[in-house]
């Protein structure tokens, strides 16, 4: 399994329950343990073992710790953009047959809802301060991960070039914690107003 | 381990409540932290909120499975309710399930405080016979309770080494609580396990809370003569108070020297009667909205209207309400609202111009009339001001708004201008510096560093004087009840941890069986001493829930369903609570007495 997928199973797991993945644990090393840390909730210690069989629901199909938190860690950020800014009922809206000042008018409320979950559970940061489209300075022992160079490269950093986009970089994630039991393939649950008699 | 390492403010609002602490250790520089409160905010997801909305949704498990209500730390119990930001937004679509406003319930002498009457469904709900499904309910305390327990139970969570019954805890309640609804807010706390408990009033923690912000430039702000009004409107309750500056011994100090009675008036009404005005709009225009749409309505009325009464608001706001079903482009739909309307509603309206001798409109009652909250039937701030400076007889010399709809910068405005027009229009001061929706949480954390010996303290006492009915002595007369005349226990101003005797004659009290008081109180007779009679007739007297004496026959069982000849006292408790007790004349028992709670004069 490759690292990133392994982090990310991590990362989900460690936000919503606190707990690190029974596999994960097992194959962590050490060294990765500071960024539990930096995590907005850093429960007691994991306790993997305790919890692993309460942790398959019956509306969770048996496809492993990783799999399930992971998954149910992006339906979770799906659900909160979808009761917060309607964004899976936009996205799945044709627009054909709307003029474009309807749709901008619906797309202002849409932009301040979703705009409300990304500032309200992620702190954001460029990855390379600075105005864009000026001469900028690629300091030598970057990291490739951060900065992507486009075009012809030759010798050894420091590059000078133009900064393209700033990129951005998560320095805080505050998601909520879920709480088990609840199906999490349900975005918006069906909704049904019963007349009063 | 039982020392408190915090001073905990905790302003449990008829809406909205908030917590601040400090740590003792860190000394008069220790910084004031609010605390966010992680609450259920959609099923099965908990995140953390600066405040916990004051809802309490007692849904079946048809309407909200009790898994989606679950809370991390409660080891997967499923209480079967919900409070804070869920409660509040699926309640919205329960009304039925829905208990809000406890507060005002708490203070309301009208019904039975500790019987589950919550959700209120009126009269009719009430009727058996018709078949419908109750459903759970609580109590007023019960639902305050509840909300103390979550709020104990999220602290306790981040501190598992300092839990809150530990601590300092000092609680609020709006200065118009009268003795009985501050002794049930004690009891809802002590049910919540806070055990070392304060009673704050708001006003005074609000005015602590500039006090701590302002720090030493409070003096040069302020100067002996001063006399600030504190005016808390909050989304449910609108709340008085006069803070008077003096000097003593070269020190500046201050006292609460009056509060408002109890007004039912809030800033939730604005954003209804914007909803209401739009969704005139929008029919006018031939747009219509379905039922589904007016949360979303509310809440855009809301930002619009924070927008327009703001500092520099723009000539107009846009509204716009998503389609309700799946096509939220189809079904949306759009209004705008002008700046001069906004000013015109909710200005004009929750603030008119009124003069100084302007008092509330009262609208004739029917002659019956459905039991419930005795909201306000006046909305008008400025004329409740204008009656509570008026019977207060003191000029404002500068102004302390508090509370959420006095973010609206254009309602400050207006109100400070009425003010001045009542005086001369010479400019009244309004200090600034406090954050409105979360400076009593925050004073009330600052209070509790002023008690360890830190600042100024403000003097005030009881906020009314109390009385209790006692039958005159006098021949029977067929068809007429004894008169019954109010003998004054406890004066306007008693200290918390004094106690006073009551002088005067000795009363004959039954012993063995249990006898009722009428309990009256007045926030307006300051004057009046301890033994004073007064006729309970009188406007400036209050009658409150009965005060109730099941005095066991005990050591004289030769006594019951007798007069023993007693005395009264009284005691303000540290606490911030009023007691009564009756000792016998002859030394042989003392009984205290208790408030009862099923119904009252109030209203």
């Amino acid at each position: 399994m490759s690292r990133f997928i392994l982090a990310f199973a991590c990362f989900f797991k460690l936000l919503f329950t606190g707990k690190l993945p029974a596999a994960a644990a097992a194959r962590l090393p050490e060294a990765k343990k500071p960024e539990a840390k930096a995590l907005p909730e850093p429960k007691k210690e994991p306790e993997p073992e305790k919890k692993k069989p309460v942790e398959v629901k019956p509306i969770v199909k048996p496809s492993g710790d990783l799999a399930a938190n992971h998954r149910d860690g992006a339906l979770a950020l799906l659900a909160l953009l979808q009761r917060e800014g309607r964004l899976v009922d936009f996205l799945r809206e044709s627009l054909d047959s709307y003029q474009d000042a309807d749709i901008g008018v619906a797309v202002r409320d849409i932009h301040r809802g979703c705009k409300k979950v990304i500032e309200e559970h992620f702190v954001l940061e460029a990855v390379m301060p600075g105005e864009e489209d000026t001469r900028v300075k690629v300091p030598a022992g970057f990291d490739p991960g951060e900065v992507r160079l486009i075009g012809k490269i030759s010798g050894e950093p420091p590059f000078t070039g133009t900064l393209r986009h700033h990129g951005w970089r998560v320095t805080e994630v505050k998601l909520p914690t879920l709480t088990e039991g609840v199906d999490r393939r349900v975005l918006a649950p069906a909704e049904v107003e019963i007349a009063s008699a | 381990m039982s020392t408190s390492t915090h001073v905990v403010g905790i302003d449990l609002g008829t809406t909205n409540s908030a917590i601040a602490a400090v740590e003792v250790a860190g000394g008069e520089k220790a910084a004031i932290e609010h605390v966010a409160i992680p609450q259920v905010v959609a099923p099965g997801e908990v995140d953390a909120r600066p405040t916990l909305p004051s809802f309490l949704l007692l849904p079946t498990a048809l309407e909200v499975p009790p898994e989606a209500m679950m809370l991390p730390w409660s080891g997967g119990a499923q209480p079967g309710y919900v409070v804070g930001e869920m409660a509040r937004e699926r309640g919205s679509e329960l009304p039925d399930r829905l208990v809000s406003s406890a507060k005002s319930w708490l203070s309301f002498g009208g019904v039975d405080r500790t019987a589950a009457i919550l959700p209120w469904r009126g009269a009719e709900g009430d009727d058996e016979d018709e078949g419908e499904e109750t459903g759970a309910r609580v109590s007023p305390l019960e639902a305050s309770a509840r909300y103390l327990a979550h709020l104990r139970a999220t602290w306790d969570e981040a501190h598992p080494d300092a839990p809150l019954g530990e601590q300092e805890v000092l609680l609020t309640v709006p200065a118009s609580f009268d003795a009985v609804a501050r002794e049930l807010t004690v009891t809802a706390a002590r049910q919540a396990g806070l055990e070392k408990l304060t009673l704050l009033e708001e006003p005074q923690a609000a005015f602590y809370s500039f006090l701590a912000r302002a720090g030493d430039s409070w003096r040069k702000q302020l100067r002996p003569g001063d006399v600030v009004v504190v005016i808390d409107v909050g989304g449910g309750t609108c709340d008085f108070s006069l803070i008077a500056v003096s000097e003593q011994d070269g020190n500046l100090s201050l006292e609460r020297v009056a509060v408002g009675d109890h007004i039912l008036l809030g800033g939730d009404n604005m954003d209804l009667t914007l909803a209401h005005a739009v969704t005139q709009k929008l029919a006018a225009d031939g747009q219509k909205l379905k039922s589904s749409q007016y949360r979303g309505l509310v809440h855009a009325c809301r930002r619009a209207k924070e927008t327009l009464l703001g500092a520099k608001p723009p000539k107009s706001a846009t509204i716009t309400v998503l389609g309700g079903g799946s096509k939220i482009i189809g079904g949306t739909v759009k209004s705008k609202i002008e700046r001069e309307e906004v000013e015109k509603l909710l200005v004009d309206g929750f603030a008119p111009v009124v003069a100084q001798d302007a008092s509330p409109r009262v609208q004739r009652a029917l002659g019956l009339r459905e039991l419930g909250l005795p909201y306000a039937t006046d909305p008008a701030v400025t004329r409740h001001l204008a009656a509570f400076l008026a019977r207060h007889g003191r000029r404002p010399t500068a102004i302390l708004f508090n509370g959420g709809v006095m973010k609206g910068a254009l309602l400050r405005k207006r109100i400070a201008e009425v003010v001045a027009s009542w005086y001369g229009g010479e400019e009244v001061r309004v200090l600034e510096g406090t954050d409105l929706d979360l400076a009593v949480a925050h004073g009330a954390a600052y209070y509790g560093l002023v008690r360890h010996g830190r600042g100024i303290r403000i003097r005030g006492g009881t906020a009314r004087s109390y009385y209790i009915g006692v039958e005159s002595a006098m021949p029977a007369i067929p068809g007429f009840a004894p008169p019954v005349k109010a003998l004054c226990v406890a004066p306007f101003g008693m200290e918390e941890g004094t106690r006073v005797e009551v002088p005067g004659q000795e009363l004959g009290l039954l012993v063995g069986e249990p006898t009722e008081f009428r309990f009256f109180a007045s926030s307006s007779r300051k004057k009046d001493r301890p033994g004073q009679v007064v006729d309970p007739d009188e406007e400036e007297l209050q009658e409150l829930a009965p005060v109730l004496a099941d005095l066991p026959a005990g050591e004289r069982p030769e006594a019951a369903g007798q007069l023993v000849p007693v005395t009264l006292a009284s005691h303000v408790t540290e606490i911030g609570t009023l007691e009564l007790w009756s000792s016998a004349s002859d030394g042989r028992g003392r009984w205290k007495l208790e408030y009862s709670l099923r119904e009252g004069g109030g209203e």
